[in-house]
């Protein structure tokens, strides 16, 4: 009893000889009823997208999206196959950013991180709160608009996408807590043996912060990925090829306003564009990624999530 | 974290405290190192501050900031007068109220059971479902209550009118985006928080709900005396720090469910949404301004207060 009460175990394990009473039965009962049901609500409209994409438009037109399509056709992918230049364009634009974006903001990241966590460095504490007050106070949305289009002229370029995305204070608060858990003696013994800082950061320290820059690597390409905002401000119908997920927005929306500019007069849309089944074929095409790899990079935020959930 | 302000380099201490310049001709490759970091703020994050100026002019695009003339406080006394912001207050404090409240229930109801239950696979599988729509983006979110609410083919448009009800035209229904908008919130958000809060309860001691259930405590018992005081110093923290970003709306989420519907704006207009608007759409930059200003300046306080509060009850947790 005395050493399971001085060493916290990571689970609860119940003991399997005390007997379960009622009150248990009811909890788990109760939880495996709650949870499932929850758990189905939040996967369920991601299938309700998928069977919508692959419904024909008429089977739509009749009875609305369902959960299994009533009449299956590709025909929505196939358009989009035939001309899969804004697509493919789209994708091309948004790995790019996403792989640059996380390279160099793991970097950055990584080694501001390790600098501001060195007990031996005066700087820290001001420096860390230089950054952490951007994150309570700014100057609002317009001056940085202003900053993009009319100081630095970025406007209509990737730049103004890949850089306002490189970094924010709580994943420079999030590598600083990374980084506490590695012992201050490897430091010190790199600085024994002559190590330069740099020397020690990239030969002793980043080899040991694989989960931390796999963590916020991930949360970093998750922003790029899902990365609509900048483009909406920044990038005008100059820009040929968008960001994915700024290229589904307008897919979505301009079919939208199409029909509302043609909604009261007697203008009949073509029938023959399925526009309900292409936006939800889009929808697929620029959220696919995400899912499939979404069950091996789970564990990764969730790593970063208990690291930094309360101090962050 | 940010507090200590008293510690020095321990051998550099004894005799008399270095210079500044010295200080940083030891420390080079370390503030090299911050340099990136130190110059990206200073671009995107205090460049723009200035820039607030244009809150108190009448801006005209051609003639940038610092040309446009000054009125004064004359944007604010619009807003104040017009009733715009009370308005935009009222919506983005409401939203978030609702938020913090039922995502907190929800987020610590499922944290609390989902640890009643022995089945790893189960745990496992439900959190990865769960924590799935935290991953998309809010123009897919926009999409997904697209495809249940849309009159014509909406999903549950269907359902309702086959059962032989009448269904209701939705998205020309202010009085009803509330609603929506706190569901689809809880939808995004409880995984996210129930992962949170479940580390928190797995990594507490397990031998105080060992011997309680050796001595006999039964599920809601040990729930209600072990589980939640053990939670209650976490919550009352995330609480507080969500208390101080109630000023701040997510943007993505409300731009995105609604966008430019203006029948929906008497209960969807929050903050950002129309600061956003009125900038992209109306080009009245000085008004988008006054508004992101009052919003910046307020809510700064706010996080002040609310770190105050939680450094008074544990100054382990505090910001700075």
């Amino acid at each position: 009893m005395n050493k399971a009460a001085s060493t916290p175990a990571p689970d609860f394990k119940h003991p399997s000889h005390v007997r379960l009473d009622t009150s248990d039965k009811i909890i788990r009962g109760f939880t495996y009823v709650l949870v499932t049901l929850f758990s189905l609500m939040c996967v369920l409209p991601f299938w309700m997208i998928v069977a919508s994409s692959f419904s024909s438009e008429s089977a739509i037109r009749l009875s609305g999206f369902t959960l299994w399509p009533s009449e299956v056709s590709t025909y929505s992918y196939e358009l989009l196959l035939r001309s899969p230049d804004q697509m493919i364009g789209a994708y091309v634009v948004t790995i790019g950013l996403a792989v640059v974006g996380t390279a160099v903001g793991l970097f950055i990241i990584s080694m501001t991180g390790y600098a501001l966590q060195r007990k031996d460095f005066p700087f820290r504490n001001g420096i860390m709160f230089y950054i952490y007050f951007t994150s309570l106070f700014s100057a609002g949305l317009v001056p940085f608009y202003l900053l993009i289009k009319q100081t630095l002229h970025l406007d209509d370029t990737y730049w103004a996408i890949l850089l306002p995305l490189l970094m924010n204070p709580w994943l420079i608060v999030l590598m600083k807590n990374f980084v506490k858990a590695i012992p201050h003696e490897i430091t010190e013994s790199g600085k024994i043996d002559g190590a330069g800082d740099f020397r020690i950061f990239y030969a002793l320290i980043l080899p040991s912060l694989k989960p931390a820059l796999a963590t916020i690597g991930l949360f970093l390409a998750l922003g790029y990925w899902n990365e609509w905002y900048y483009s909406s401000l920044f990038l005008s119908s100059q820009v040929e090829y968008r960001p994915l997920q700024f290229h589904l927005y307008n897919v979505i929306n301009k079919v939208a306003s199409l029909k509302n500019s043609v909604a009261g007069s007697n203008v009949v849309l073509p029938t023959d564009l399925p526009s309900e089944t292409l936006k939800m074929a889009t929808a697929v095409i620029a959220t696919g990624p995400i899912i499939l790899l979404y069950p091996f990079v789970q564990k990764y935020f969730v790593a970063g999530l208990t690291v930094g959930a309360v101090k962050g | 974290m940010v507090g200590q302000k008293n510690v020095t380099a321990p051998s550099l201490v004894q005799y008399h405290k270095p210079g500044f310049f010295k200080l940083v001709g030891q420390n080079k490759a370390l503030l090299l190192m911050c340099l990136p970091a130190v110059v990206f703020f200073f671009v995107f994050s205090y460049m723009p501050m200035p820039g607030a100026y244009i809150a108190f002019t009448s801006f005209q695009y051609n003639k940038g900031i610092w040309a446009s003339p000054f009125v004064g406080l004359q944007n604010f006394k619009f807003l104040f007068t017009s009733g715009q912001l009370t308005l935009l207050l009222r919506n983005t404090v409401l939203y978030n109220i609702a938020f913090i409240v039922l995502g907190n229930f929800l987020q610590l109801l499922f944290a609390i059971l989902l640890n009643e239950v022995q089945c790893k696979q189960f745990k496992k599988t439900t959190q990865s479902m769960m924590f799935l729509p935290y991953f998309i983006s809010d123009v897919l979110v926009s999409l997904l209550v697209y495809n249940l609410l849309n009159y014509d083919y909406g999903f549950i448009s269907n359902l309702v009118r086959s059962t032989g009800g009448e269904m209701a035209k939705v998205y020309q229904m202010a009085g009803a985006w509330p609603f929506i908008i706190v569901l689809v919130n809880l939808w995004k958000g409880t995984g996210y928080g129930t992962v949170v809060y479940f580390a928190a309860i797995t990594g507490m001691d397990s031998s105080m709900m060992e011997a309680a259930q050796i001595d006999g405590a039964n599920g809601f018992q040990r729930i209600r005396y072990i589980t939640l005081p053990t939670l209650k110093p976490t919550v009352i923290i995330l609480f507080l720090f969500a208390i101080g970003g109630i000023l701040k709306g997510n943007f993505g989420l409300f731009y995105n469910l609604v966008g430019n519907n203006s029948m929906l704006f008497s209960t969807t207009d929050i903050i950002e949404t129309y600061v956003y608007r009125s900038m992209m759409n109306s080009f009245n930059f000085s008004q988008s301004s006054a508004v992101g200003l009052f919003q910046s300046v307020v809510g700064f306080f706010i996080v002040i207060g609310a770190n105050a509060f939680v450094k008074h009850l544990d100054p382990d947790y505090a910001l700075f």
